[in-house]
């Protein structure tokens, strides 16, 4: 017998990149046999990539991968995970609705079958979830349709447990506690730990810190696609934890933001909204001119408070004041921005295409002057903007939904982290056009998860479970702050 | 208790039974004699036919596709079974069974190129009606004798056409609801990306469920000219109308995976007898569609209250 | 080159290919003979697959998912309504319009009602609509043996110079149709929100009242198709509008626009029409049954949207 044991995942130099965007920029990993592996970092630190490319979904570009010593980097897929004993939570959640949870736990076991394969499954999950969730109340005939989203969640968790042909080495928990209560929270953390006894390794990522340093043998720092720190648990307070995923802090700018503030209350109102769903937290107001910005980790409420915005700003909504025309600036282009068919300029002319009739007709010189317009007001970068949207590379792409805002006769405009996958060239550029238009007397309503972005704010907002829990103005922006309020000590 | 009995998801499984139930009720009262054997076998005569061709559109609605082509399709094998089934036998095994064939063929089309099924399958609807043009050009031919012999069955106490309809909806149920592979068939319909990442061929999955729904086209085909003796290319335009308006009656979702052989069955009865009760009620048979789509829309009405209350 | 790659990227040039194929084998085959009139049968026939393929197209570009299929109902009753109200009398010629576009609005704003409230989808939407409405044109309709009035029997089978005059008027109709498809707020939502229905509403379409108007529009054609076929063919009959279910999906198909929502083609609609017909006039001229015509037409169908469709998920 050797030492040590073969560990489990041995990665090394595991790189990926997203057009230019680097997600992965050659990343070590390895997980030894009964470890908890905490994984943690901010927005983009390439958590989900890695984790991902762990699971089979995605494949790297570059790097060598070695499962249990076998180097796998050229076949490695989904199946294949399954196969070595790989398992993944995913946060989004891979149940079937229309099925039972017996028959969900079923798909995953393709050896349940034959007579009696209905009671073998349900035995199976049921033992599971009395294991790790004793008094969980869910029946292995429930529909999973039928279930709460916390009761799925724990389904999804017990089933990732569950063994037969194909053996057990390392189950990935992707912020599996974020639909969980306190309690079962605390129940998984537990088992957890117990299977870890038992010879299986764990990967454990979650926004609460409490439950990385609580629960991890060892702590991997993420940041920028790369892991900058590496200890053991116990090396980690929460202190050093929040600055090994930060850098160092710098002093704001405090000459221009305590200008701002000053004059803050004699401002018109824009937008005064509280995040609707969860009670407590509190209200976001925007006055014309700012530029407010919307932290936190992603997922966390952000976009859904833009969406309620957007959707107050047309119909009516006692709960949420805004006082003029908004438009949005998508940053998932593809679902919520681009439309693929159409050329640069009718992108842009979408928004505002009842300035443009001449006679009850869109007048196509109009809109070709639009086009040239924003063409060289913010730097698209084209031979002609009548050549197809997706003819642009994705910065690009996204400078022509920012055309299509600020050319609109929007007073606020909401920017739902538009600079996903964007090149600094033309982050730089649109940095200078946000506070332009925001001193000519917009409002700009600003989801980001880039810390940089928020120094170009006049206030920030940080958001936590669906509330706003922190409210900074510039001069107080610090990112340690804004970390510190996005991670929770304790669920 | 009464909240689980009233739970929205109770009453809309209990919704199919309710309607034939309320519908049947209808008919008794207003025509008493309807109560009797020979009653209810006259007015079911049709049920069967139109079940098995609503279980057929059901395996394709599971995977979130629907059938346009079902009703010509119905009509193209029973004109193979008056004719060629009746004539070379062997022949006519073998047209059949590649008819089913090109079910799947077609399944296996829609999925490769990712195509919009109602477009595939009303362009096949020309397909079969041609085929079957051809086979038969003026209506006529003769069922084979041993289905007339099945389709004439004479059961003690219970009329055939309900033993029949219950066979079918167990028979469908329990491979489609109980067994192991058909918790698959159905996941695909549900969370097809789970499904294809839990290691199973969504393209064999496609497959199998077209060829189901052939196979009960065929059924269907078969037992409907085991009803008429003869056989004629246009026999079953309609059926693709019913068999739709039978998977919704019968509580299934059009996206989603959530159908129900059960209650498909049950949406065709309750379909087959809407008729006998216009009849009953003396309104003209003019207003017999027409009835059929004010059902649907009052059932789908319901549903959608059923839904709000669900939030 | 360049003139030529352009041209074959346009997705209409195919069905007016196909058009003269057809044409040039039937007219081989006829020995020259017939070329004229063929061309001038179909652009008789093919001019109402072109009024309803107009409205089914608006319906398809909305996005994948959205068909209008209570097309042959609506052309059915409003044939009928028309013809009973103007019982024959050129008088009443006006009036009869008005009642069949009427008739048009009333479906379509059912069938968006039906949409919208019962959150069903198109598809099922217009399938049972399409039930009450046959329906209504069966009982109101039986035995109807009205001819139409004179002047509109007169109208829709008027020829100039052997071109239908009714082929013009639906030409304009179609200039019409693509001037509100690229040239109007209206045109532009449609094709918006058929390219992606959440970044059309994040841009700030409105996106429902654009699908009522759509279902709206289809539903009028319909209408208006169901008017002038009557007055065509000397009457309303109930069975008038079941060819052009097939009819108005394949014409948009074959035409060049997409069934993934967001591109249209108005030019492709008069095309794959006049396709459509030829096609059916060269296999009758071929000697072909009924039953090879009717496997043709379907496979073709099957064929083109195999080579266009699936470029984009559907669903």
């Amino acid at each position: 017998m050797p030492e040590a044991p073969l560990p489990i995942v041995d990665f090394s130099n595991v790189a990926k990149s997203f057009g230019a965007v680097r997600a992965l920029a050659g990343v070590d990993l390895t997980v030894r046999p009964g470890e908890c592996l905490g994984l943690v970092g901010h927005n983009g630190a390439g958590k989900s990539t890695l984790m991902n490319v762990l699971a089979g979904t995605l494949s790297p570009d570059s790097g060598e991968m070695r499962i249990l010593g076998e180097d796998i980097r050229q076949r490695y897929s989904v199946a294949l995970a399954h196969q070595m004993g790989i398992r993944c939570v995913f946060q989004e959640l891979s149940l079937c609705p229309n099925l039972s949870v017996a028959e969900n736990t079923r798909v995953v076991h393709p050896t349940i079958k034959g007579p009696g394969w209905r009671g073998r499954a349900g035995a199976l999950i049921l033992g599971k979830l009395d294991e790790i969730f004793p008094g969980h109340g869910i029946q292995p005939g429930d529909h999973v349709g039928d279930l709460s989203i916390g009761k799925r969640q724990m389904v999804e968790i017990a089933r990732a447990f569950t063994v037969t042909a194909a053996p057990l080495h390392l189950v990935i928990l992707d912020e599996p506690t974020s639909s969980l209560d306190a309690v079962t929270a605390g129940q998984l953390l537990q088992y957890m730990r117990k299977a870890i006894g038992q010879g299986a390794s764990c990967i454990l990522i979650s926004h609460v810190l409490g439950e990385i340093l609580d629960y991890s043998d060892r702590i991997v720092v993420m940041k920028d696609g790369g892991v900058v720190a590496e200890r053991p648990a116990t090396g980690f307070s929460r202190d050093t934890l929040v600055a090994a995923m930060g850098t160092v802090a710098r002093a704001p700018a405090a000459g221009q933001a305590a200008q701002a503030a000053d004059r803050r209350e004699e401002r018109p109102l824009s937008v005064r909204v509280r995040p609707k769903g969860r009670p407590g937290g509190a209200a976001l107001e925007a006055r014309r001119g700012e530029v407010i910005g919307l932290a936190g980790l992603a997922g966390h409420g952000q976009t859904a408070t833009l969406l309620q915005v957007f959707r107050a700003a047309r119909g009516r909504d006692p709960d949420t004041e805004v006082t003029g025309a908004v438009a949005l600036v998508a940053g998932d282009r593809q679902t919520d921005g681009i439309f693929p068919l159409w050329s640069i300029s009718r992108n842009i002319g979408v928004r505002s295409l009842r300035r443009m009739l001449r006679g009850g007709l869109i007048d196509p010189a109009a809109e070709a002057e639009m086009a040239e317009d924003w063409k060289r007001k913010i730097g698209i970068k084209t031979p002609d903007m009548n050549d197809n949207i997706l003819s642009l590379s994705g910065g690009n792409q996204q400078k022509a939904l920012f055309a299509r805002a600020l050319g609109s006769d929007a007073d606020i405009v909401l920017m739902d982290d538009p600079m996903r996958g964007v090149d600094v060239g033309t982050k730089l550029e649109v940095y200078d056009l946000v506070r332009a238009e925001a001193a000519r007397g917009r409002t700009f309503l600003w989801y980001t998860t880039e810390m940089d972005e928020l120094k170009n704010c006049d206030h920030v907002f940080v958001f936590r479970n669906g509330r706003i829990v922190a409210d900074l103005a510039r001069a107080e922006l610090t990112e340690e702050k804004v970390l510190h309020s996005s991670f929770t000590e304790d669920a | 208790m009464l909240a689980q009995v009233l739970s929205p998801r109770a009453l809309r499984a209990a919704l199919p039974a309710a309607s034939l139930v309320v519908l049947l009720a209808a008919i008794f009262y207003i025509q008493p004699r309807a109560m009797s054997y020979f009653g209810l076998n006259l007015m079911l005569q049709y049920a069967v036919p139109i079940a098995l061709a609503t279980i057929a559109q059901m395996f394709v609605i599971a995977i979130n596709d629907l059938d346009l082509s079902i009703g010509p399709f119905v009509g193209l094998t029973a004109s193979i079974g008056a004719t060629l089934l009746a004539s070379s036998p062997v022949l006519g095994v073998l047209a059949l069974i590649g008819c089913v064939a090109a079910y799947a063929a077609l399944g296996a089309l829609i999925h490769w190129r990712n195509l919009p099924s109602i477009v595939v399958t009303l362009g096949m609807s020309f397909v079969w009606l041609g085929v079957a043009v051809i086979i038969l050009p003026t209506p006529g031919g003769t069922a084979p004798g041993w289905i007339k012999a099945v389709m004439g069955v004479k059961l003690p106490y219970v009329p055939f056409p309900i033993v029949a309809a219950a066979i079918i909806a167990l028979v469908v149920h329990v491979v489609l609801m109980r067994s192991a592979y058909g918790a698959v068939l159905r996941g695909a319909g549900g969370n097809a990306r789970a499904i294809g990442r839990a290691g199973w061929s969504l393209l064999k999955i496609r497959m199998v469920m077209y060829a189901a729904a052939g196979t009960f086209g065929v059924l269907s085909g078969l037992s409907l000219i085991g009803l008429t003796s003869a056989a004629d290319a246009h026999i079953a335009d309609r059926y693709t109308l019913y068999s739709i308006a039978g998977v919704i009656l019968g509580g299934g979702e059009f996206v989603g995976g959530r159908v129900s052989p059960i209650g498909a069955v049950l949406g065709a009865l309750t379909l087959t007898l809407t008729g006998s009760f216009l009849i009953f009620l003396k309104i003209s048979p003019d207003w017999q569609i027409g009835a059929q789509g004010a059902i649907l829309i009052i059932v789908l009405a319901l549903r959608a209250l059923i839904k709000r209350r669900e939030g | 080159m360049g003139a030529i790659s352009k041209l074959a990227a346009r997705p209409w040039i195919w069905s007016y290919l196909g058009l003269l194929v057809v044409w040039l084998a039937t007219v081989t085959f006829t020995g020259g003979k017939g070329g004229a009139e063929i061309l001038s049968a179909a652009l008789s026939f093919g001019t109402f697959t072109v009024i309803v393929g107009l409205g089914q197209m608006f319906v398809i570009t909305t996005g994948p998912g959205n068909v209008d299929l209570s097309i042959p109902a609506t052309i059915a009753l409003s044939g009928s309504l028309a013809m009973k109200v103007m019982g024959g009398a050129d008088a009443m010629l006006l009036v009869g319009l008005v009642v069949s576009l009427l008739c048009g609005v009333a479906v379509g704003g059912f069938n968006y009602a039906l949409i919208r409230l019962l959150r069903i989808p198109p598809i099922i939407a217009t399938l049972s609509s399409s039930f009450l409405v046959l329906s209504t044109a069966i009982a109101y309709g039986r035995g109807l043996k009205i001819k139409p009035p004179p002047m509109l029997a007169d109208f829709t089978t008027a020829r100039v110079f052997d071109i239908p005059v009714l082929a013009l008027v639906v030409a304009g109709l179609a200039v019409a149709m693509s001037v509100l498809l690229n040239r109007t707020i209206y045109g532009r939502s449609v094709l918006a929100i058929g390219q992606n229905m959440r970044a059309a509403w994040l841009a700030g379409i409105p996106v429902e009242r654009i699908r009522f108007l759509t279902y709206l529009l289809s539903a009028v054609l319909a209408s208006l198709c169901g008017f002038v076929l009557a007055g065509f063919s000397g009457g309303a009959s109930l069975n008038m509008g079941e060819e052009y279910l097939l009819a108005s999906i394949a014409v948009v198909v074959i035409g060049g626009t997409s069934v993934a929502g967001g591109r249209a083609n108005v030019p492709g609609i008069w095309g794959a029409a006049l396709f459509m017909f030829l096609l059916v006039t060269m296999l009758n001229t071929f000697g072909a049954s009924a039953g090879v015509r009717l496997i043709m037409t379907g496979l073709i169908i099957v064929a083109v949207i195999t080579i266009a469709g699936g470029d984009k998920p559907q669903r």
